[in-house]
């Protein structure tokens, strides 16, 4: 890493210290700060949070393992977690994994080259009856289908910006809002 | 009398068991939930009024209450329905439980798969906080101080687990403690800590709004109340039920359309597979528990595929801490593999059994005492189906 981005780093860090306070019960939110703002935790980070809260950098390192959506590895701009717990899978998660796969040209446990998707699989999302289910970042996508993650694909493309920027997390179907109007 | 949504889905006013708690003292707060019967819905069953009557009765100025919103237990997601539909009561329930046990701070620990809901729930309490719901002296009641947060999970069922979850709160790694101590008397930063789930803080809010006996009508003597129900799989109309504690599997399958089942999964992955001539169990704690998730299953489902969903779970979600846990589920995940490639001796089969029988016992916590049970009752009441398979055709 440039000392430049090293520098911005640390700055975001202590702004997230700020922010959450410089305590042990502040490490959480700070993790997941780091993780939502720069798609990875690093070495340097996982030093930066332990100095800013003296706490040995261990002590981070077991928290950040311990957690699947921390990461230490850099993960794409946009991750992608379906779903693969029974009441889903019984809806045919199966074909949606493989749409996943073939649409963004990965396998699960990967990244796209470009740096913008990482696709994942997730435990059951709360949302069995309305399954398959996928989350996209923050935003949850319901009754998924083939066509669809074609749709949320596309609609994930256009909200990166000419620098590489997410704007946002996606619209389209299926927000939680939605979701809820059973 | 209606059945259907007689305690959280009906048409209670809003903060009316708040205005009546305020009225109270905290002892009779606690001892009109006593009456009630109220027991914890996320899972285990736990008297409500026990737990926080210990709380109340520790020592210290600072107190909290953490609602459990955690949420993870596959086939769950009525919490998430309370969160989003009926934000208001589980603040009014976390609220009273306040003012019983003498709390000023109040978490509600979120599961990270529900962050879309922070914005919703950040504005319900900003609004309560106006209208001195949240606060200081609130509603005028002079030295009631109370205030909520809300702090994420990151991807780790155990941590829906109490002990864990406070590690978690503190910034630890989600593993559960040895109890005791337990969280009543040391529990977040040390301090006296009662941890709820989201169901029990919202039924709390309704046994004060319409009293002990009115409450106590609903569901069997031993488990009181109504119940929200997940349900999901193979049926006409998956959702949310709020039906009596106690109702049958089989009346349960009549209003959510899942007639000529083969089995349904009662408590999500750590709970039990029961078949189809078991359908006249009830759903209560004597009986057959369920924090909630129900999951059908149709006559064309293969259970050994069930089987190894549920156990793939585990082998994730173990934290790793005891080896009855960590090593057991991947064992018994590799036994399941024996059985779908036709490989599995029955001796082995009597091996995986007792196995099993032994991380009920021996595990630390409560995931790996219940991981082995859906496999158990799979093998149980499946054997046929399980055993003598003809390996599968591999494609070159
Ligand atoms: C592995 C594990 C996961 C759990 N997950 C949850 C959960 O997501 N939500 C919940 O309310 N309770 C969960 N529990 C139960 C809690 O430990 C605790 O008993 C409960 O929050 C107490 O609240 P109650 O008395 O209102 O039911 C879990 C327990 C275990 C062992
Ligand atoms: S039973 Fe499993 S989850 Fe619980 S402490 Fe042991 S290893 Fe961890
Ligand atoms: S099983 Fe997929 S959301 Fe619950």
């Amino acid at each position: 890493m440039l000392p430049a981005q090293q520098a911005r780093l640390a700055a975001d860090i202590a702004e997230l210290a700020d922010h959450h306070g410089r305590c042990r019960s502040a490490l959480l939110p700070i993790l997941q700060g780091i993780q939502r703002d720069h798609h990875q935790i690093s070495d340097f980070a996982m030093q930066e949070v332990a100095r800013q809260l003296d706490i040995h950098p261990v002590e981070v390192y077991g928290v950040v393992t311990f957690y699947s959506f921390l990461n230490t590895g850099r993960e794409g701009r946009m991750v992608v977690r379906l779903c693969r717990t029974i009441s889903c899978d019984m809806q045919h998660k199966d074909r949606i994994a493989r749409q996943l796969e073939n649409d963004l040209g990965i396998k699960f446990g990967d990244t796209t080259s470009d740096g913008r998707f990482t696709l994942q699989w997730a435990h059951c999302l709360g949302m069995c009856d309305q399954g398959p289910a996928l989350l996209v970042n923050d935003q949850v996508f319901t009754r998924v289908n083939c066509e669809q993650v074609h749709e949320i694909l596309e609609n994930c493309r256009k909200t990166f910006t000419a620098s590489g920027h997410v704007l946002t997390t996606g619209h389209g179907h299926g927000t939680a809002k939605e979701a809820f109007a059973r | 009398m209606s059945t259907r949504n007689p305690i959280l889905f009906n048409d209670i006013p809003a903060e009316s068991g708040l205005r009546r708690a305020l009225e109270m003292h905290p002892l009779d707060i606690v001892a009109e939930v006593r009456a009630s019967g109220l027991k914890g819905r996320g899972g285990a069953g736990f008297p409500t009024a026990m737990k926080w009557q210990l709380a109340a009765a520790a020592e210290g100025a600072t107190k909290y209450v953490v609602c459990n919103a955690d949420e993870g237990e596959p086939g769950t997601f009525k919490d998430r329905v309370l969160l989003s539909d009926f934000a208001d009561l589980v603040f009014e329930g976390m609220t009273i439980a306040s003012l019983a046990i003498g709390a000023t701070g109040g978490i509600v620990y979120l599961r990270g798969e529900y962050t879309y809901l922070v914005a919703h729930l950040e504005s319900v309490l900003a609004r309560r906080r106006q209208a001195n719901l949240l606060g200081n002296d609130i509603l005028g009641r002079k030295d009631w101080n109370f205030d909520i947060v809300i702090h994420l999970g990151s991807g780790a069922y155990v941590c829906g687990e109490e002990t864990a979850l406070i590690e978690s709160l503190e910034g630890h790694r989600g593993e559960p403690r040895n109890r005791p101590p337990f969280p009543v008397n040391t529990g977040y930063m040390g301090r006296p800590t009662i941890v709820n789930n989201v169901e029990t803080l919202c039924l709390a809010a309704r046994v004060l709004a319409r009293g002990a006996t009115w409450f106590r009508q609903y569901g069997t003597h031993a488990s009181t109340g109504s119940k929200l129900f997940s349900v999901s799989g193979d049926c006409a109309k998956p959702g949310v039920y709020e039906l009596p504690m106690g109702i049958t599997i089989a009346d349960l399958l009549v209003e959510v359309g899942g007639l000529g089942a083969k089995a349904v999964q009662v408590g999500g992955a750590s709970g039990h597979c029961v078949p189809s001539r078991l359908f006249d169990r009830t759903l209560a704690f004597e009986d057959a528990p369920t924090g909630g998730s129900i999951i059908i299953f149709g006559q064309q489902r293969d259970m050994l595929a069930v089987a190894r969903n549920f156990m793939e779970f585990f082998v994730d979600e173990s934290c790793g801490q005891c080896t009855p846990c960590r090593y057991g589920n991947s064992v018994l995940l590799d036994g399941i593999e024996r059985l779908e490639k036709g490989t599995c001796s029955i001796r082995h089969l009597n091996e995986l059994k007792a196995l099993g029988e032994t991380m009920e016992l021996a595990s630390k916590c409560g995931l790996g005492q219940s991981a082995p049970k859906a496999f158990l009752s799979i093998i149980e009441h499946f054997h046929d189906e399980v055993l003598g398979r003809e390996p599968p055709h591999f494609a070159a």
